[in-house]
């Protein structure tokens, strides 16, 4: 059968022509997300691994409980034991690189489509398409773009992981209970008031589970953006699978586990700390 | 009196295009034929009213007869599709955004059914939230929300989240939020309806001295007559939109504009929100004028009081202020002791009853002074008497009318 309908041709085309008429605007947002990843990833490796592991034992200990906290530190021991220290921090900077990016573009995105009919008319089929879109797509025209290293591999997690913020807090905004938003502009708020002082922090909780999915997602995302050379743990696990070794997969593997537990349950803990009902 | 916010043909139309809708009223048509044909909602049509400074105006009437719309549009949480809200002689429906905005925080406050208070606040920067929006610094702020925190009773609870409170307690917030700001005008819709009958009652007397102490203009929106009666100098009453009747309690409850006005009063004890002066009668009980002169005065006045088969009367002054009650008995002890004025006649333990005072309270009393009471005004002059006779024939009445 023959295709008569030639998308990828197009998409192809539509890669190119960007490829050749606007590498300014691309270096620009290369440079900012490079220098962004490698400032991370710098502090993160600058703290003595011993240091860090204090720190988030205690933060695990005040925000979750003991228990937890023992098993922060049980996890710090193995990651380090096996030698995977520094690809897990190079993994970690690249998730909240990634993840404040998302952040940064998501949180303002959500808040618009809650505002405004003809944004929420556009964002959300975009964010289908972002979503369920396989996630390995997004890697060639990203190494297009911006060659092969952490950028390409931060802004392929950016496009993957951003959705469920922006949902999320698009949800949160519109779901503020209206006799609050009453109180607010009869009390005298301007517009921007009333964003700030209510229908924000009205929508937190929500925006907060955005978050904590938008990091988990960056997480899954870092580790397949490895092979576009972006590094970190999914070096490993890439050459784990390339080599058949079954020992430095499993170990890589589990290194990927013990830090999705533990971010997952932190940014948990920040999310519904709050008291939020009324 | 000075005349705080006034209502000139106020109308609210909820739909697409409420030009429409307006000359379908202004035709003569009727809401329910222009919500059939169009779709479209007459919340409030052609609503008039003035109230003055100082009172507290009770707009009552059914679920959806557009009380919460008409609240609204005062301070234009809706915006009006036409007509005029004059506060101080000022057209709100005309204002600018940031006018509004000045006005809101100036000179309005409101107090919300649920509460509506910010969870992620404490009960302190709750209270002190129309400062805070209206640039107030942190100090100043916080000083005036413990003032007002302490007035409603909830200064211990200053560091405690809404949630933690009762019900009671987070309305207690609520309107120490809107007096924080001393508006000149209160806003209130159904604030006290979503709590338990007994916290209701608490605060409305909370309300009620509040307002003893700092005479406010509040409008106090209302489904329920017992509460629109304790508190209301005067109440309108909505039905389907419109305002049907406006007037005090006393005259709603004796003309009632219609039926619908009436259906009100259907199975409500109305006895309850009668008073003194309502049931009084004038011609009862003999009044005499002192000073009255010499013996001859006694004797003339225990011979009419004999023929009238009475045993006591009542003894004013040349105003009609009520002096004393004097009886048969005690004029003919008087003159046996050679003593030949009414006022030295008087019997010291009979109350002279203020007109206001309600039916219970005034049956408490006639059950314990077989007697007739004198009913005054606010300067002691006569009203008229209430006996033990007078009320079980107004209670007959009230329960042949049923
Ligand atoms: N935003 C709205 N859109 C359409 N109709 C409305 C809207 N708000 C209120 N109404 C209608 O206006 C009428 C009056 O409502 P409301 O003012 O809430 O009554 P009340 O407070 O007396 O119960 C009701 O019929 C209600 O359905
Ligand atoms: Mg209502």
């Amino acid at each position: 059968m023959s295709e008569f309908l030639p998308i990828g041709e197009w998409a192809d085309q539509a890669v190119n022509f960007l490829l050749e008429n606007d590498s300014g605007t691309f270096g620009a947002l290369g440079t900012f997300v490079g220098s962004l990843t490698e400032l991370v990833e710098q502090a993160l490796m600058f703290i003595p691994s011993w240091v860090l592991a204090v720190v988030l034992t205690a933060l695990a200990f005040r925000r979750v409980g003991w228990r937890f906290a023992l098993f922060c530190a049980a996890a710090v021991v193995v990651i380090i034991g096996t030698g995977f220290w520094n690809a897990t921090m190079a993994t970690l900077a690249l998730v909240i690189s990634a993840t404040l990016i998302s952040l940064m573009v998501g949180v303002p995105l959500g808040i618009w489509t809650a505002k405004s009919r003809l944004a929420a008319y556009f964002v959300r089929p975009s964010l289908d398409f972002m979503q369920t879109m396989p996630a390995f797509v997004y890697l060639i025209p990203a190494a297009m773009l911006f060659g092969l290293g952490k950028v390409p591999g931060v802004l392929a997690t950016v496009i993957f992981a951003m959705p469920p913020v922006v949902r999320l807090t698009s949800l949160g905004i519109r779901q503020v209970n209206s006799e609050q938003l009453e109180a607010g502009v009869t009390f005298g708020c301007t517009p921007w008031q009333l964003l700030f002082k209510v229908q924000i922090p009205g929508a937190l909780p929500s925006i907060m589970a955005g978050i904590n999915q938008t990091i988990m997602m960056a997480l899954s995302m870092v580790i397949i953006a490895s092979m576009v050379g972006a590094g970190g743990l999914g070096n490993d696990v890439l050459t784990s699978i390339s080599r058949l070794d079954i020992g430095l997969g499993f170990e890589s593997g589990l290194a990927v586990v013990l830090l999705a537990i533990i971010v997952d349950r932190m940014t948990e803990s920040f999310g519904v700390a709050r008291p939020t009902k009324a | 009196m000075k005349q705080k916010i006034v209502a000139k043909g106020l109308h609210k139309i909820f739909g697409r295009s409420p030009d429409i809708a307006m000359e379908m009223l202004r035709k003569g048509r009727h809401k329910d034929e222009i919500f059939k044909e169009t779709g479209m909602v007459v919340g409030v049509q052609d609503a008039n009213f003035a109230v003055n400074e100082g009172e507290i105006f009770v707009i009552m009437g059914l679920s959806g007869s557009g009380k919460s719309t008409l609240i609204r549009l005062l301070n234009r949480l809706i915006e009006p599709t036409a007509g005029q809200i004059l506060v101080d002689g000022q057209d709100v429906a005309t204002m600018s955004k940031a006018q509004l905005v000045a006005l809101r925080r100036r000179d309005m406050a409101m107090v919300f059914q649920s509460f509506a208070l910010l969870p992620h606040l404490t009960v302190l920067d709750n209270a002190a939230f129309g400062l805070e929006v209206a640039g107030v610094g942190r100090k100043e702020r916080e000083r005036r929300a413990l003032e007002v925190l302490d007035e409603v009773g909830l200064k211990a609870f200053a560091a405690k989240r809404p949630a933690e409170l009762s019900g009671g307690m987070q309305q207690r917030v609520g309107l120490a939020r809107a007096l924080a700001v001393d508006p000149s005008l209160m806003l209130m819709d159904e604030a006290f309806s979503a709590l338990d009958p007994l916290k209701r009652t608490e605060m409305q007397e909370l309300l009620l001295t509040l307002q003893k102490e700092h005479k406010r203009t509040i409008i106090f929106v209302s489904h329920d007559l017992d509460e629109a009666f304790r508190i209301g100098n005067r109440i309108a009453i909505m039905e389907g939109g419109r305002v049907v009747q406006i007037g005090s309690p006393d005259e709603i409850l004796r003309n009632p504009a219609d039926d619908y006005v009436r259906a009100f009063f259907k199975g409500v004890d109305v006895k309850r929100y009668l008073t003194a002066k309502d049931v009084a009668l004038p011609d009862e009980v003999l009044v005499m004028e002192a000073p009255a002169d010499l013996n001859a005065g006694f004797e003339s006045a225990i011979g009419r009081l004999r023929q009238m088969r009475r045993n006591y009367g009542f003894v004013v002054d040349k105003e009609r202020r009520v002096l004393g009650t004097v009886s048969i008995d005690s004029m003919l002890r008087c003159l046996a002791e050679g003593r030949t004025t009414l006022e030295q006649a008087l019997l010291d333990d009979i109350p002279a009853v203020p007109g206001d005072t309600r039916m219970t309270e005034l049956i408490s009393n006639i059950v314990r002074n077989p007697y007739p009471l004198p009913i005054i005004d606010g300067e002691r002059r006569y009203l008229g008497a209430v006996t033990q006779t007078i009320l079980l024939r107004n209670m007959a009445q009230e329960t042949a009318n049923v």
